[in-house]
């Protein structure tokens, strides 16, 4: 049986990621480190999210948990589980309870998506006791200061399934991400790419008519993370309105009709 | 081998059924004699096109009948079906005469056949046509058919020809649309309609005027569709040199200055004023496939009752701003009314420096301090400045107590029957089709359904109703609670939460016997968790009246209780109607809403109101349900009755339909089921829902038993 041990030191990020801040988030999330409060990442998908965190951990010089999380995903998944090793049990910690005995950043990305019951057991590290209690071993793990607990979370979903708790949200410090403003998205664009700025500020125009549509046959607009997708399909060469199309177009709808429509918009702009 | 042509008396006989020479004196001879030359299959063709048409009108048929031939040398059997359906369509929505008139105008419709072919038809075109206009940035804008085949816009909506035939490819002249579409939009984004409305209509030669300020304006309006949308600029090009317009769209040598000028960044429609000044009164210059018209009077009508509104609504929602603002920093209890006085102004602050104007880039402020603005203001205020190009200080003042009377402005409530007049813009109603089974084809957008409230009746029927079936909900929660959220502890799992000590036992012992060791060692908690939507749909018809109508409001309030256990998303419709114009819909339940007092008093106000007409209702749950993300949907309809209403809505016409209606539920994964206690319904129920999908409950009084327990067997 193989182990399902992590290792919380392989995930030091080296190399400063890539991150060009909208606001003072950078300055919050620091704050809210040093004061040992968890953070609560909103915005709509493929906006920067994950990569606002991996910027995080390499500034702070933590090690990075992240879980993504699913609709199968259970409390023991988080926690730690006996496994069986040479007729034996052997408690083998989950991420969350590496991540507090490490002291590093754990972060549960998509967490609406976890079972109900599974976000209960954050709410003990979330608030000022920040104690992970593990039933199944009889312990109680103390964070220490420098563990971090963040979690993220798209309001987007207009589902009351997927709607995150009361008892869960008011722990948190709320960080609200969106798409950033023309000239940064396309300057995002183009340091993540390398392509040239004209060809960046005409997808970011295309991303615009799209988020113009959510509500009226889109659900979403299309995301900075699609927009570097078609920008790099562009920098190998592939022609921009076919680059939308398989990257954008594609990607966010299935309705033919709505296809058509924004392979138009497409190719009006290029 | 090819099967023998029908003889003379053969056709005979059947036309002679077809037409119900009978009763209508029709002479079938004539047709026949055409017929019979003809080849068994186009024998067959004809008389098949006879019968379905006969089914609307015998006399139609007849003509048709005559004609048909002609009509098949002219164009192939396929628009040959067209052109009979276009006939029949008519005599729905006209009558007699305008149908006659389309089958023996054959040539004139054999000639729009070929425009047909390759051009691009409008109402096929819109639902792409409509998002692109809507992605283009700025108001959201309508499309609709123009009356008079000319493109042009009133600010709101883009009125297009109903058929563009320009050029020979259907894909070139989808792109003429896309071209209109983008033009006229440009007008509205970029100020054409900022022009002195009154000094031109009212000067010596008004039509002179208006040529010119549209030849300048393509100048203007192209150069800035080549720098916002340079793709389409590029086809639009090579539209006009398709259209050969190039050369004559030629503008003269010592214009040169005017196109630099009016193809600046900053050019407006001041620009394009004081050129027209400079320009000879002789010049003519041919319009180019895509500008389409100004029509300054429509235009006028339009802006003027919108900027009235739009002020009205907006210096509210800042009124509103004002307001809240003023509660957060005001010591004053919570249910204090602050008044705002129109003296409150607001300032406008430009996000960057360039001071560009748009919804975007620029903030309120109020007293020094930035106000949150929600996304309904910024939508107005796109608006605005699409109109003023700025928002007018006037604007910026928050609406005084009682200044607007908001009724004023709200749309007026359109009548079903006027819903004809305009296809695309119909306020509160849906429009679906309904399926001809004699004629084989849809009824384009032939039902007009409007979704109603139910008043709550405040009443003691639901104390009555629980009191009196006290006993059968007390086993029936039992039997609920049971199916609720099932965990199973899984045994032998590969993954798992907690170590299987059984499984681990045996697994050493076989071990020790020299056996591989399993690695099923875990147990793992399965969470059934229950994804089931489903929607009752419940017959108010007038057959309902007095006790069923009792039995099924008793049942909903039974199964509103013991769904609560469940936790499954529910919705609760009741439906009836007279004809195809007034099909209602009454909401009792939405799926968004929570089973409380006054969802009990609506279902205590369910009355028997006229038909059932079902096809239209079950076609408007379809869409209901693809709105909602649920692995089980599930549509139950009670009844008491066949489909049946008014008008032809009758017999084998309603069950077809519905029957097709269900159909298309299918199609989309929804489970239809139905409940009735027509003792005669198992004649009609198995064709219409499948064998298995239907109860027939034979006793009234068991109704409110049956349906939960169907539902409960239904959802396991």
């Amino acid at each position: 049986m193989q182990s399902k041990a992590l290792k919380p030191e392989e995930y030091f990020i080296e190399d400063e990621p890539y991150y060009q801040s909208i606001g003072d988030e950078i300055a919050i999330f620091e704050a809210a480190y040093n004061q040992s409060l968890p953070v609560l990442l909103k915005g709509p998908t493929g906006c920067g999210k994950t990569r606002f965190m991996e910027h995080m951990a390499w500034r702070l010089k933590r090690p990075l948990i992240t879980v993504s999380c699913h609709d199968d995903l259970t409390a023991s998944d988080l926690v730690g589980r006996f496994l069986i090793s040479g007729g034996e049990t052997v408690w083998v910690d989950g991420p969350l309870a590496r991540s507090v005995r490490n002291g590093a950043i754990c972060y549960l990305d998509e967490i609406v998506e976890a079972r109900k019951d599974t976000t209960v057991v954050i709410h003990p590290l979330a608030d000022d006791r920040r104690v992970l209690p593990m039933e199944k071993v009889g312990e109680i793990i103390e964070a220490t200061p420098e563990f971090c607990l963040a979690i993220s979370y798209n309001p987007g979903y207009q589902s009351v399934m997927k709607d995150l708790k009361q008892s869960t949200r008011q722990r948190f410090v709320a960080l609200e991400f969106d798409y950033p403003d023309a000239a940064l998205e396309s300057e995002i664009i183009v340091k993540e790419t390398g392509i040239d700025a004209a060809t960046a500020n005409l997808l970011v125009k295309f991303a615009h008519m799209t988020r113009d549509l959510k509500g009226s046959g889109l659900d979403e607009g299309a995301s900075t993370r699609l927009l570097v997708h078609a920008a790099k399909l562009i920098h190998e060469g592939i022609s921009p309105v076919v680059a939308c199309k398989t990257a954008i177009s594609q990607a966010i709808t299935d309705d033919a009709d709505m296809m058509v429509a924004m392979h138009e918009l497409s190719s009006s702009l290029f | 081998m090819p099967r023998p042509a029908l003889t003379y008396e053969e056709i005979i006989e059947r036309l002679d059924i077809y037409f119900d020479v009978e009763f209508t004196f029709i002479k079938s001879e004539d047709a026949a004699e055409l017929i019979v030359q003809q080849s068994r299959s186009v024998q067959d063709f004809i008389l098949d096109l006879s019968k379905r048409i006969a089914a609307t009108n015998e006399e139609l048929s007849f003509q048709f009948t005559l004609n048909a031939i002609r009509a098949l040398e002219a164009m192939d059997q396929h628009m040959v079906e067209a052109w009979a359906m276009t006939a029949t369509d008519n005599y729905d929505r006209k009558g007699l005469t305008p149908a006659m008139s389309v089958i023996r105008d054959l040539d004139n419709y054999v000639h729009t056949a070929h425009i047909n072919a390759c051009g691009a038809v409008l109402e096929e075109e819109i639902s792409v046509l409509l998002p692109f206009v809507q992605g283009l940035s700025g108001r959201k804008l309508k499309i609709a058919e123009s009356d008079d085949n000319i493109a042009y816009t009133d600010t709101e909506t883009i009125y297009l020809p109903a058929i563009t035939a320009l050029l020979e490819e259907s894909k070139d002249n989808f792109l003429i649309y896309k071209a209109s579409v983008a033009f006229l939009w440009a007008q509205i984004q970029f100020g054409t309609f900022r022009l002195p409305f009154t000094e031109i209509l009212d000067c010596d030669d008004p039509d002179t005027q208006l040529n010119k300020i549209t030849t300048l304006e393509t100048i203007r309006l192209e150069a800035c569709i080549k720098r916002e949308l340079p793709g389409l600029y590029r086809d639009m090009q090579m539209l006009k040199q398709k259209t050969s317009e190039q050369h004559e769209h030629a503008y003269p040598d010592n214009w040169q200055h005017i196109i630099e000028r009016l193809s600046a960044t900053d050019a407006s429609i001041d620009d394009t004023l004081k050129c027209m000044a400079s320009i000879d009164e002789e010049i003519y210059i041919a319009p180019c496939c895509y500008q389409g018209t100004l029509k300054l009077d429509q235009v006028t009508v339009v802006m003027s009752k919108r900027i009235e509104k739009e002020k009205a609504y907006f210096r509210i929602a800042l009124s509103e701003l004002a307001r809240e603002s003023m509660k957060k920093n005001s010591d004053a209890p919570e249910d204090t009314e602050l008044e705002v006085d129109a003296s409150t102004t607001f300032a406008l602050k430009f996000k960057d420096e360039q001071q560009q104007i748009n919804s975007g880039t620029i903030e309120l402020e109020l007293e020094g301090e930035l106000m949150p603005i929600p996304d309904h203001i910024k939508e107005l205020m796109t608006s605005i400045i699409v109109d003023f190009g700025e928002i007018p200080p006037e604007h910026l003042h928050a609406a005084g107590p009682g200044e607007y009377d908001l009724k004023k402005y709200e749309d007026e409530i359109l009548n079903p029957d006027d819903v004809w007049k305009g296809t695309y813009h119909i306020e509160g109603a849906e429009l679906y089709n309904e399926w001809n089974f004699k004629r084989q084809y849809y009824h384009k957008n032939w039902c007009v359904l409007r979704e109603l409230e139910i008043e709550p009746e405040y009443d003691d029927f639901v104390a009555i109703t629980l009191e009196k079936h006290k006993g059968l909900l007390k086993s029936l929660r039992h039997t609920f609670e049971i199916l609720r959220g099932e965990d199973k502890l899984l045994k032998k799992q590969v993954h798992g939460d907690d170590v299987d000590i059984d499984a681990l036992v045996e697994a050493y012992a076989d071990v020790k016997s020299g056996m591989e060791m399993t690695d099923r060692l875990f147990t793992k908690m399965h969470k059934e968790e229950r994804n089931v939507a489903v929607i009752f749909m419940v017959d108010m018809s007038g057959s309902t009246k007095g006790w069923i109508n009792e039995a099924e409001r008793e049942s909903l309030i039974l199964l509103c209780e013991v769904i609560q256990i469940l936790g499954d998303r529910f919705a609760i419709y009741g439906f009836s109607g007279m004809t195809r114009t007034r099909c209602e819909l009454f909401k009792i339940k939405a799926f968004d809403e929570e089973y409380d007092d006054e969802i009990k008093g609506r279902i205590s106000n369910i009355q028997p109101k006229d038909y059932t007409r079902m096809g239209v209702f079950i076609r408007h749950m379809t869409r209901l349900f693809s709105e909602i993300d649920a692995s089980t949907k599930l549509l139950i309809t009670i009844s008491d009755g066949k489909p049946d209403d008014y008008d032809t809505y009758r017999g084998e016409y309603g069950v077809e339909d519905t029957r097709q209606a269900l159909y298309e539920a299918h199609r989309d994964g929804i489970h239809p089921y139905c409940i009735t206690i027509d003792e005669e319904a198992r004649e009609y129920l198995p064709h219409m829902y499948g064998a298995a999908n239907y109860s027939v409950i034979d006793d009234v009084a068991q109704l409110p038993r049956k349906v939960s327990d169907i539902y409960r067997r239904l959802t396991t």
